[in-house]
């Protein structure tokens, strides 16, 4: 089912929590909403899924282009994941995922065999099969969650909605459950809505991310765009480490003051007071290059562990720097503490501060 | 943790603390409770039975059981309401509600029994009006039963209100999008969630509901086998010098209080299980 969110705001208290929001979501996508805590990103999912009501005239909502606003959660046949799980403790397994079925008005309440059959069916799903009988406090997080899970798509709900379904688990468990739920999608093919502060969380799992600040949406985009192509500081600053120099662009170069570099971002922009991001896999490190286009920093720290070495540096001007490099590049170089090496940047966004705040 | 605490020893300190208080629980609590029951069988199980079956003890033991019967289902409806509202919505006022609850508890049960009298006593502010109508509160069972009504009017709610809290409504929030309607998540997802202290609470309130003695006297007028209740009874007969019928009747509220902590003793388990939930740890 598609959603569609248009000009939406919420405020608690007189803090606008919301301001003035649009999303479109598309049938069977995966969309991630990826913000730091107090962004909005929870309160948008819980607009969507009727558990909040918007500001009076500030917009609508709509499902597959119907507005929905009038209509209270119950209705709205939504699947909702807590990140608390909100199993019900005094019910089994079985009765947790059964319990959407049986509240169901007679006339529409499925017989006790199929409720039997389908719970059953949602329990091997979510890969829980004799589990039954337990109660949520015998299970483990990853666990509870999955009979969660199982619990909001018992009712066929038209859209799934997460919020921070990972968040109270452990780092192995989460990115268990992050591969599985992928997997899971590219079954069901049911919209989903995602809330995560977890940017590779979002990256991984989702087919588009949105990314959240301050009330607002920053970009929307695929994982590739928003990672390769943020379309603000923010967004370049939230979605993984970043190196960051202050200096100038002229004519779509980038001037750190003894060296100049294309800058993809700004084409035609002129600014004297502009920031500069690099990503630390976006610098080389060398020793004695006698090339004339780098910049000098001492090395401070190697931490070769992980899926990269990271080497920790600070240019003559005092600027932090990480390098993130291959560990062959890195054996082959082999920087020692508080050595002097050339840095290169390869690739060079810029963002024009915003005054206005 | 228990373990560790073993591997202390007994030294000085913690053996003169656990030696004074149970010490302390003995001459106190645990004496005084024995010599209800020696107290009332010292006429043997005959003197007992011949106690407990006079009219005017009888009358006293019904007038108990009315006033509870009546107090207490009130209490737990006004409890569950009360607890429910606070819990799990936030409202102005709400605090002020939290801190109202209270009061019973913080004035005096002579206040409690004299409010009444102010509202409906003879010279009170409906007093006249309901004289007029020939109806009698003051010195009648409607005054007994309204002073029993606010004087244990805090217990059920008290019970709930702290666990309700910590339960949050998540569960209630998560069984709406399933589809339930109101009076099927009270049924199906509030009320077995406390249902162990409620039942603590229910029975807490009746426990004083019977045994309350300074509000209902004020409002009683204490006439023997028309307004008297247990413990007004037990104050007569005592003033009376009829110490055994006194104790007999004494030893049916303390039996009372037994099986209310008997109760309770089972039920705080229970009660630990329904706060351990689904989210509270993870693994």
């Amino acid at each position: 089912m598609s959603i569609e969110v248009r000009n939406v705001s919420k405020s608690f208290g007189g803090r606008k929590v919301l301001d003035a929001v649009d999303l479109k979501v598309e049938q069977g996508e995966l969309l991630a909403l990826l913000g730091p805590s107090g962004s909005g990103k929870t309160t948008l999912l819980r607009l969507i899924a009727g558990m909040e009501t918007p500001d009076p005239g500030s917009g609508e909502i709509l499902f597959l282009g119907d507005d929905v606003r009038g209509r209270d959660v119950r209705d709205r046949q939504v699947g909702f994941v807590f990140q608390h799980y909100a199993l019900f403790r005094h019910m089994t397994v079985f009765e947790n995922v059964a319990f959407g079925l049986r509240v169901r008005p007679r006339k529409v309440r499925p017989s006790k065999a199929e409720i039997r059959e389908r719970v059953e069916k949602l329990l091997s799903m979510v890969q829980l099969e004799g589990f039954g009988g337990r109660f949520p406090a015998q299970l483990s997080g990853g666990q509870r969650q999955r009979v969660a899970l199982a619990r909001a798509l018992a009712i066929e709900p038209r859209v799934l909605l997460l919020d921070e379904p990972f968040g109270a688990l452990d780092a192995k468990v989460r990115a268990g459950l992050r591969a599985w739920l992928r997997r899971l999608h590219s079954e069901l093919h049911i919209t989903t809505i995602l809330v995560t502060h977890d940017q590779d969380e979002a990256l991984e799992v989702a087919d588009r991310v949105v990314v959240m600040n301050q009330a607002r949406i920053e970009q929307v985009g695929t994982p590739h765009e928003v990672f390769h192509a943020p379309a603000t500081e923010f967004v370049m600053d939230f979605l993984g480490t970043v190196n960051v120099f202050s200096g100038r662009v002229h004519r779509g170069e980038a001037d750190f003051g003894t060296l100049r570099l294309p800058c993809a971002n700004v084409p035609s922009h002129t600014a004297d007071q502009v920031r500069l991001y690099v990503r630390p896999h976006e610098l080389d490190l060398a020793r004695d290059s006698g090339r004339q286009d780098g910049l000098t920093a001492t090395v401070l720290r190697s931490v070769p562990a992980g899926s990269c070495a990271k080497v920790l540096l600070e240019t003559v001007d005092g600027v932090a720097l990480q390098v993130d490099l291959p560990f062959e590049r890195w054996h082959e170089l082999s920087p020692i503490d508080g050595e002097r090496l050339e840095v290169f940047p390869r690739h060079v966004r810029a963002f024009v501060p915003d005054y206005s705040i | 943790m228990s373990g560790t605490r073993r591997q202390l020893g007994l030294r000085l300190g913690p053996a003169l603390a656990i030696g004074l208080t149970v010490g302390g629980m003995i001459v106190l609590i645990a004496l005084p409770v024995a010599a209800i029951f020696v107290q009332a069988l010292r006429d043997g199980i005959g003197g007992y039975s011949r106690a407990l079956a006079d009219p005017a003890a009888l009358h006293a033991i019904w007038l108990t059981c009315l006033a509870a019967g009546i107090a207490v289902p009130l209490n737990l409806v006004f409890g569950l309401v009360a607890s429910w509202a606070i819990a799990k919505f936030v409202f102005p006022g709400r605090e002020l509600l939290i801190s109202l609850i209270d009061l019973p508890f913080a004035v005096s049960p002579v206040i409690s029994g004299l409010i009444w009298v102010l509202v409906f006593g003879a010279r009170g502010w409906f007093g006249p009006w309901l004289d007029d109508w020939d109806v009698k509160v003051i010195f009648a069972v409607p005054g007994i039963v309204l002073a029993t009504l606010f004087v244990t009017f805090p217990f059920v709610a008290r019970e709930l209100i702290p666990l309700m809290l910590e339960q949050g409504a998540e569960e209630e929030i998560a069984a709406r999008s399933l589809g339930a309607g109101g009076w099927q998540i009270f049924r199906r997802i509030t009320l077995p969630n406390i249902r162990w202290a409620l039942l603590y609470g229910v029975l807490l309130c009746n426990a004083r509901a019977m045994g309350e003695f300074g509000a209902v006297s004020v409002v009683s007028g204490h006439v023997r086998g028309r307004t008297n209740t247990m413990p007004l009874h037990i104050e007569i007969l005592y003033n009376d010098y009829d110490v055994t019928a006194a104790f007999a009747i004494a030893s049916l509220l303390a039996l009372l209080g037994l099986v209310t902590l008997a109760v309770k003793r089972w039920t705080s388990r229970r009660t630990a299980s329904e706060l351990s939930l689904a989210g509270a740890t993870t693994s």
